[in-house]
């Protein structure tokens, strides 16, 4: 099969190439051949809620109860009872860098007059993390206990992690209605995931021996569970308390998007609809410090070590001592219960004015970034050079000669390869040439789907070649190709873009103490912060469109490339270092010759997480106005559609799965041809 | 504690190699290769020995031999497939599993190769553990922790946490906890390999004086011959999961059944193990010029002896009754004739 490798490729390019030029019909997927699920989806699912929706009713009335009542507690409570309760949290979870940090980011938010909003997200997330690790224990108890069990859980998992967050949405806004109820239940199926995960690694963590000597101490059965495996495991069970915070968080901020919370999320999505830039970077900020002050608060208990057992009074009776204290101090004086009025200062006009003056001064610069982009990068890619290069955006037009010039430009680089005796790389610098002339968008459907498939054949066997057959063929038969062929050219831009930026950042990082000192602090905020944070910034600069769609994709997927790149180089076994230093390596070489190639499968796990969270961003980038899966997603949720939100929900995990397969399988394989292991950063 | 035709059979269906329960085979040497071609793993294969009460009874083999898989047959943590275990005249593999719990929690203890402690729990309440899960009020369990901390020389780190003690702190953790239930049978799963060689040996001392206060039952397991000789009063020697000789460690040496045993006993330095009365030769008596020593003088501290005595040393036991002489000669041809053998 190798051996035929060149020939499939090329034949590929010859077929593509024709059906192209030719024009005819074959280059379009019949019309008649779509079956168009839609309909047949939305009868089922609407058999599906006459039956069962009044049980869904009635349990999302139940669940509105804790959220109602969890929502006026903290709208009722002053706020410098919520306020230290918060800050004391951040103490004992990891010392008094955490209360001042906590300390400055409630501040901030009763300051710039959120402080409503943020106690009504935090009310949401303070109900749906306990449903989330309740559910997670659960599923991961039974699945450390049961093979059987765990064999049905693992793949539901892996499909709820990539399924993109929003596509969750609708079938729950279906059942449940519009409600709060919507976003708690959504951030619970979204959150507990990695509860499930941490809680079976935990369990299945803690050595045999610590489990013999609990069962020689005499232990029974429950006693062996609840006093020696659970507290054994507890460390990996809060780190997946900390993830299932996030990620519930994160949630409920998406599912803002649905409206009726009046919560932060809201708040951010209504003033970028206004195009009131300032008011929404001041609100996604809130949204940026509670997702941070959770994280460390979360992870500060999950890490905290148990030192030698503290001999001065306990540190929970003096905060609840310091509690009581301010609750009745606050009944004393107004001004801690209701943050008043006069101490809120909003500076969103003065930024508005002040990003209207950038706008405007620079508008030349903005326009010229843009559209180079956009002509030379974008466009070629999504409609070929056949059809971008024209006077009005190349500044000529693609002549005969200049085609010419082109195939000569593709034939070069080729027939040198050739030369070389890289057969396979000469066929694909071919098929690279014939794409960017035809262009993604542009591709005849039949070509484009076999090299796909191929593609996915030649990284991971036959398996793969089969699921993405079927996978991508629901996709053509569903009528929704076009859409896929776009998020595909988007998503394909944003992880080229951000992969190659991230590996050359990651390299310097690993190489140079400063630069890695000063881009981990960016990585964990970019990462920490909600999905639709990241677009505020470019939205403001460049408007809606896809190139600040693109942006936020780079901006958001290229932290794993950084990240898996620096430390697939740092941590890499010192007695191949020192040989080749030995040997005589310059560090030139060193990085070329022998770290990078040893790196090559962390590398190869931050494409695939590039490709994952290029993915995740792709929906979230489509509130700013993109084509594709996400826009169906959006508009399904828009117009409550769901066979329209569930079939572009489902195309875009078969590409995400597909993407996920190829490059684990090519990592997994280089990990073993080196001999190394390598599970992640 | 006994156990009789003891096998642990790893595998899809262990059971169907055994009509019945008590482990008796004919051949149990064709019986586990019988096992073995079906794609089971024979961890332990008719394995039956006796300990005394009182003594230590070390079971050494090489790694993967089975004497883990064996000592945690004799509490039922590994169930074996077959066989019986004998404790107090009742068959230990027979008894509810409730019942199982009463033995672990009252009459036995373990320590573990890797110590084992609770990482969340800290010196004090890892040793009161055992008694925590008997339900023992707070108070008494830690008093009666804290006496075993002391025994084992911890005082002062009871509110540590295993992971700020060292490795050979830990173990006396392990040690401690062991026996806070006072139990008559206790279990070492290879006590101190993790452990620095000087760490090992002064553990092994400490472990010594331990025994000589509570005398009890021991079954200790290990991996290293020169550690089985000095502790042991009888050892066993497993190969692939079947124990092929139970003997005194001199016994072994002196003695050893076949090539594997006498492998083991070729690293030894003999002079440490041999004793004037296994080389005395009766033929030799009294004559004047000669030194006197006692039978159970070992060949190091012998050496100098004979070397400031030409005509040799006279041995008596320890009622004074002659057993022979030794002469330097006779010492140096015990040792090459090990070295002969070895080579040859
Ligand atoms: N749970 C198990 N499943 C399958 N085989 C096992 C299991 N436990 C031990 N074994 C096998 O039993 C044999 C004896 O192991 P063990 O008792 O640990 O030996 P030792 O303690 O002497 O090193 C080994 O071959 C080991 O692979
Ligand atoms: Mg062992």
């Amino acid at each position: 099969m190798t051996r035929a490798q060149p020939l499939i490729w090329l034949g590929l390019s010859a077929l593509a190439l024709a059906l192209f030029l030719s024009a005819g019909p074959l280059a379009k997927f019949p019309d008649s051949w779509v079956l168009s699920p839609t309909d047949s989806m939305n009868d089922a699912m609407n058999g599906f809620v006459a039956v069962v929706g009044p049980l869904f009713k009635a349990l999302g009335w139940l669940l509105e109860w804790p959220v109602a009542a969890a929502q006026m507690l903290l709208q009722a409570l002053p706020w410098a009872v919520t306020a230290s309760i918060l800050i004391l949290l951040g103490y004992i979870a990891s010392g008094w860098k955490l209360a001042v940090f906590t300390a400055l980011s409630l501040f901030y938010m009763a300051v710039i007059g959120y402080w409503s909003e943020s106690m009504n997200t935090l009310a949401i997330v303070l109900i749906s993390v306990p449903m989330a690790v309740g559910t997670g224990f659960g599923f991961g108890v039974l699945g450390f206990y049961s093979d059987r069990a765990r064999k049905i859980i693992m793949p539901m998992l892996d499909l709820l992690q990539t399924i993109p967050a929003f596509a969750y949405l609708l079938p729950i806004l279906i059942l449940f209605g519009f409600g709060t109820t919507v976003g708690l239940v959504a951030s619970v199926m979204y959150a507990f995931p990695p509860m499930v995960r941490n809680t079976i690694l935990g369990l299945r963590a803690v050595p045999e021996e610590i489990i013999e000597a609990g069962m020689m101490s005499g232990t029974t059965p429950r006693q062996l569970f609840w006093k020696v495996r659970l507290p054994a495991a507890q460390r990996q069970m809060l780190l997946g308390v900390n993830q299932t915070t996030m990620a519930a968080l994160s949630m409920v901020i998406i599912a803002s998007i649905i409206g009726g919370t009046n919560d932060i999320g809201w708040e951010v999505l209504q003033t970028m609809r206004k195009a009131q830039f300032g008011e929404s970077l001041l609100a996604g900020f809130v949204i940026a410090l509670i997702a941070m002050a959770l994280d460390r608060i979360s992870h500060g208990f999950a890490t905290k070590t148990r030192e030698i057992e503290p001999t001065g009074p306990n540190i929970w009776k003096v905060s609840a001592l310091i509690v009581a204290a301010v609750a009745i101090l606050s009944l004393v004086v107004p001004g801690l219960r209701v943050w008043p009025e006069t101490w809120i200062w909003n500076p969103a006009p003065a930024m508005n004015d002040a990003l209207e003056y950038v706008v405007i001064n620079y508008r030349e610069w903005i326009e010229a970034i843009k559209n180079s982009a956009f002509f030379f990068v974008m466009l070629p890619i999504k409609i070929g050079l056949s059809n971008a290069v024209s006077p009005f955006t190349w500044g000529f037009a693609l002549t005969p000669i200049l085609k010419a010039v082109y195939a000569v430009i593709i034939a070069v680089p080729a027939l040198w390869a050739l030369r070389k005796g890289h057969v396979t790389a000469a066929s694909l610098i071919v098929l690279w040439g014939v794409v960017s002339y035809i262009g993604l968008t542009n591709m005849p459907w039949l070509p484009l789907y076999l090299i796909l498939v191929f593609s996915a054949y030649v990284t991971s066997g036959r398996g793969l070649a089969i699921g993405a057959a079927l996978g991508l063929g629901f996709l053509l038969i569903a009528g929704v190709w076009p859409e896929s062929v776009l998020s595909l050219y988007l998503c394909g831009v944003a992880v080229m873009v951000a992969f190659t930026l991230g590996t050359l950042l990651g390299i310097w990082a690993s190489e140079n103490q400063t630069v890695s000192y000063i881009i981990r602090p960016i990585m964990d905020t970019l990462q920490t912060m909600p999905l639709f944070v990241i677009l505020i910034p470019f939205v403001m600069v460049f408007k809606i469109g896809e190139f600040t769609a693109l942006l936020a994709i780079i901006a958001y997927s290229i932290v794993p490339a950084i990240r898996y790149t620096e430390h697939g180089l740092r941590n890499l076994p010192d007695a191949v270092l020192e040989a080749a230093q030995t040997v005589g390596c310059s560090r030139w070489q060193l990085l070329t010759k022998v770290k990078l190639p040893l790196a090559l499968p962390a590398i190869m796990l931050g494409l695939n997480q590039t490709i994952i969270y290029g993915i995740g961003m792709l929906v979230i980038a489509a509130l700013v106005g993109t084509n594709g899966l996400g826009q169906q997603i959006y508009i399904g949720l828009g117009d409550g559609d769901f066979g329209v939100g569930m079939t572009a929900g489902i195309g875009m995990a078969v590409l995400a799965m597909i993407a996920d397969r190829m490059t684990q399988a090519v990592s997994r394989r280089r990990q073993e041809q080196l001999g190394l292991r390598f599970d992640g950063v | 504690m006994s156990c009789r035709n003891v096998w642990k059979v790893y595998g899809q269906k262990p059971e169907q190699f055994f009509d019945d329960n008590n482990g008796e085979v004919s051949d149990a040497t064709t019986h586990a290769d019988k096992i073995r071609n079906a794609d089971h793993i024979v961890a332990s294969a008719d394995v039956s020995f006796d300990v005394h009460v009182g003594e230590i009874f070390v079971i050494m083999g090489l790694s993967g031999s089975g004497k883990s898989t064996m000592v945690r047959c004799l509490s039922r943590i590994v169930e074996p497939t077959a066989g019986e275990i004998l404790l107090d005249g009742q068959d230990l593999l027979s008894v509810s599993q409730k019942d199982l719990i009463e033995y672990r929690r009252h009459k036995m203890g373990m320590v573990f190769q890797n110590f084992g402690l609770m990482p969340h729990l800290n010196v004090l309440d890892n040793v009161a553990f055992p008694l925590e899960v008997q339900g023992i009020p707070r108070e008494e369990r830690r008093a009666r922790a804290q006496a075993m901390i002391s025994l084992v020389g911890l005082e002062g780190r009871e509110a540590s946490f295993p992971r700020q003690l060292s490795g050979g702190q830990q173990q006396r953790v392990g040690i401690a906890r062991s026996l806070a239930v006072e139990p008559e049978m206790w279990f070492l799963d290879e006590p101190f390999s993790a452990l620095d060689p000087l760490i090992r040996r002064q553990m092994q001392d400490e472990f010594l004086r331990l025994q000589r206060e509570l005398k009890k039952s021991i079954v200790f397991i290990t991996h290293d011959f020169l550690e089985a000789l000095r502790i042991a009063d009888r050892m066993a020697i497993m190969r692939d999961g079947a124990v092929v000789q139970i003997g005194r460690p001199v016994d072994l040496i002196l003695n050893p059944v076949d090539s594997y045993v006498k492998e083991f006993t070729n690293d030894v330095p003999s002079e440490l193990v041999l004793t004037a009365r296994d080389v005395a030769d009766p033929t030799r008596t009294f004559a004047t010029g000669m030194g006197e020593a006692t039978a159970e003088t070992s060949l190091a501290d012998l050496l100098p002896q004979l070397a400031s005595n030409e005509a040799g040393v006279i041995i008596r036991d320890t009622f004074g009754v002659e057993l022979g002489g030794v002469t330097a000669r006779d010492v140096v041809r015990a040792l090459a004739g090990k070295g002969q053998e070895a080579t040859s």
